[in-house]
């Protein structure tokens, strides 16, 4: 991953002992402690991404070292031809979307009510936030077994405790990731991303100006009122931050396809897709350039979120 | 790596410095996998798959090899597909990182021909005390590349086979034949569906991945008389006997079999099983050992006969873990060593001593099932293992020639790639998502393209 953010440093007002012309040497002297960090950084991040592009320009398959031989583009042209890797595309954006907006839609709700000052309300947030904190491919586990498992699992459990309970003989026990594979993989995220979601938006309900709203209660504005000409505007830039940071993550998810379907019945991702094609097909060229694909499209969504966060701030100096 | 402050380098060959550090970096294979410290020349390092006989055997090296002979190993274990990869960068480059790994079956033609492998003949001759002779003829024969030459020694091999609970039977009123065809378990699945309550005919797995679904399925294929691809790389993928085996493996699956087959594997199916959640279960000889194992609930309560077949004299897979030894090692000698005792019979002698008889490495030896200790402890599985295993024929299992040997997969490198993609058909067809047809059919051109290169 690279991005660049341009930020605009001032340095601090070094008292000048010698009015001699020594700002350049000056200047190196303030550099010269970040150095190692500087080469350390671009040797650990740069330079794997530098050999990355060099491999996606070779056709490369690790069992077939003696036939590996430089191509040019034509990996990138197969990235863009072959079904499976155009699938996957599709794939990762229907998921990234849904998990996102459900996430974000949920998470404001979790939020607004967690914004109200109620008995145990640090309890219940703590509980809220909890799903946030598993290891993905724990939760990924869980949801496969304990919760969608058609012989063992949580929910048809439930369904067969609930048809007892009205005298049902045999209520359905639908199998849960086989009919509805990709909406079973996006619930698991889901649970996981609108915690996320809700500590974003919680934080923006917080900082709304306390004064501005009592005056907008004052002069009779209803509850809907408020949320609808106060509250969201106010949210919006939180809701794009939230909405950004949770796509760049959910575009990467690994976990959960990997672990709940195996990248079966139509829900391989684009990271899914290339872990087997670099593990799988041995192929490391078409897996290097596939990735180099994904960093792009990553790179361009970080960016706009990058200018979001950058723009939240902006608006937070000026308020202060 | 361009020197940071000097600013008189040109930068055209800063960058190129860049690339070839990167590259050189990719070639060392710098992948950092913990745990390996290049002890001193005399050690040596094996790379193997992270598999409970593999964990065992790493305890006891120090202990009872290093006693013996002085030699240190250092060992490096990975999961599956991590130590396969690692395993074809290692000797692909010949770097001579790992003296010794666990290959497979699978793996050892293409590793042969590429030269990355020491022939081990002359040392099993030389060393009488391993006995070849009592390893099994298939397996040795597995582990034999094209030029007649042996390249690995197996640790423990495996076939597959068909086991049911006998208790659930016997109340049933239901008697499982000696050599059952495919069309009795059908029927068989049918009337023990339901036997006792949320238990299923029979487990097969549908979890996409070409060593989980498509392992058995392919053991159905041959013995109906279907086939990948033929002698000269046609491939058969949408061939009458492969459509009937796919559609009766599916039907089966979708009528009788376990609740949400797509995701399951060997290890759902072995839990299945071992909660009584299914009557049958045809998968490999290994799971046997667990479902017998201390503590297991159907302990005892389970018969255990050859895979079904229907054209063919038998249908069992076979795989094993072996010993390769990478042709840039130095110490070829000290790994022979190493080699020859962990797959010796004293080593199973020793583990069956210090852990009971149901873990050792079996499958590979004639000599472990006339061992009195390891009948006593594994007798209901023990006979059906070994002769699955004997008549298992990678050279020729169906009912045509093959442009490979291999049982439940295709001897090609790209099968891992191939098997996959089908598999994630399959798994769709058994959902109910997609007709076997349309499955098989896409599969069909997945083959295509790899036969290409063959022809």
């Amino acid at each position: 991953m690279t991005v660049t953010a341009t930020r605009e440093t001032t340095s601090p007002p070094t008292p000048a002992k010698r009015p001699d012309g020594g700002g350049r040497r000056r200047a190196w002297a303030t550099r010269a402690p970040l150095l190692p960090a500087l080469v350390f950084l671009i040797a650990v991040t740069q330079l794997p991404f530098v050999a990355t592009l060099v491999i996606s320009l070779f056709d490369w398959n690790s069992l077939k070292p003696e036939k590996r031989h430089f191509t040019g583009f034509s990996n990138y042209a197969s990235v863009f031809t072959d079904e499976a890797l155009r699938e996957s595309v599709v794939t990762t954006v229907v998921l990234t979307a849904s998990v996102v907006i459900v996430s974000v839609v949920l998470g404001l709700l979790f939020a607004l009510l967690l914004d109200r000052a109620f008995f145990g309300r640090g309890f219940v947030r703590t509980l809220l936030i909890t799903p946030f904190l598993l290891v993905p491919v724990s939760a990924a586990l869980l949801w496969k077994h304990a919760l969608y498992n058609p012989e063992y699992g949580l929910f048809n459990g439930a369904l067969t405790w609930f048809g007892e309970l009205f005298g049902i003989e045999s209520i359905a026990q639908p199998e849960w990731t086989s009919q509805m594979p990709l909406i079973a993989i996006e619930a698991s995220l889901v649970w996981q991303w609108t915690p996320f979601m809700m500590l974003i938006l919680l934080a923006g309900l917080q900082s709304r100006p306390a004064e501005i709203m009592e005056a907008a209660r004052l002069d009779g504005a209803g509850p809907w009122q408020m949320f609808r000409y106060l509250t969201l505007p106010h949210l919006r830039r939180y809701l794009e931050l939230g909405i950004l940071l949770g796509s760049v993550y959910i575009v990467q998810n690994f976990d959960a396809v990997f672990t709940i379907t195996s990248g079966g019945l139509g829900t391989a991702n684009l990271p899914y897709t290339v872990y087997e094609t670099f593990y799988r097909a041995h192929e490391y060229g078409l897996a290097s350039a596939a990735g180099v694909v994904v960093v792009i499209g990553t790179i361009v969504i970080a960016t706009f979120a990058l200018r979001t966060v950058s723009s939240l701030f902006r608006e937070e100096a000026s308020r202060s | 790596m361009p020197h940071p402050g000097r600013r008189s380098r040109p930068r055209v060959r800063g960058r190129a410095c860049a690339v070839t550090a990167a590259l050189a970096l990719l070639a060392t294979g710098c992948a950092g996998a913990g745990g390996t410290s290049f002890g001193g020349g005399d050690a040596l390092n094996v790379l193997m798959v992270n598999n409970p006989q593999m964990v065992e055997l790493q305890k006891l090296t120090a202990r009872h090899f290093t006693e013996e002979t002085g030699i240190k190993v250092h060992f490096t274990v990975l999961p599956e597909n991590d130590v396969r990869d690692k395993i074809s960068q290692d000797f692909s480059n010949q770097a001579g990182q790992y003296d010794i790994a666990t290959i497979s079956n699978f793996e050892l033609p293409f590793f042969a021909k590429n030269g990355w492998l020491h022939p081990l003949d002359d040392y099993a001759r030389a060393d009488t005390a391993f006995d070849q002779e009592d390893i099994l003829q298939p397996l040795r024969e597995s582990l034999t590349a094209e030029d007649g030459k042996l390249y690995a020694q197996p640790f423990y091999g495996e076939s597959s086979f068909l086991m049911y609970r006998k208790d659930v039977f016997e109340e049933q009123g239901l008697t499982m034949p000696g050599k059952p065809t495919w069309e009795q378990v059908a029927k068989l699945a049918e009337l023990t569906d339901g036997a006792e309550r949320g238990m299923k005919g029979i487990c097969l797995r549908g979890l996409p991945g070409w060593g989980e679904v498509i392992a058995p399925l392919t053991t159905v294929v041959n013995t109906m008389g279907g086939t990948w691809f033929t002698e000269d790389w046609e491939p058969r993928l949408t061939a009458p006997e492969f459509k009937k085996a796919t559609t009766f493996y599916v039907d089966l699956v979708r009528k009788h079999g376990e609740l949400g087959a797509p995701q399951s594997g060997y290890a759902e199916c072995l839990n299945n099983m071992t909660q009584g959640k299914t009557a049958m279960w045809y998968d490999a000889t290994a799971g046997a050992g667990s479902l017998e194992a201390k503590g297991s609930p159907v302990k005892g309560k389970i018969g255990y006969v050859p895979a079904p077949v229907e054209q063919t004299k038998s249908s069992g897979w076979l795989y094993t873990w072996a010993w390769g030894l990478q042709k840039a090692s130095r110490k070829a000698d000290d790994a022979w060593k190493f080699v020859s005792w962990a797959s010796s019979k004293e080593y199973e002698e020793l583990v069956g001593a210090t852990s009971g008889w149901s873990n050792v490495p079996a499958g590979k030896r004639a000599s472990t099932y006339a061992n009195p200790d390891y009948r006593a402890e594994a007798g209901a599985f023990a006979d059906v293992t070994e002769r699955a295993i004997s008549e298992a024929d990678p050279k020729n299992p169906g009912t045509q020639p093959r442009p490979t040997a291999g049982i439940q997969f295709v001897g090609v490198p790209e099968f891992t790639d191939l098997g996959t993609r089908v598999a994630q058909e399959i798994s769709a067809a058994i959902a109910g998502r997609q007709s076997v047809d349309a499955a098989l059919a896409a599969s069909q051109k997945l083959a295509e393209k790899v036969a290409e290169e063959y022809r």
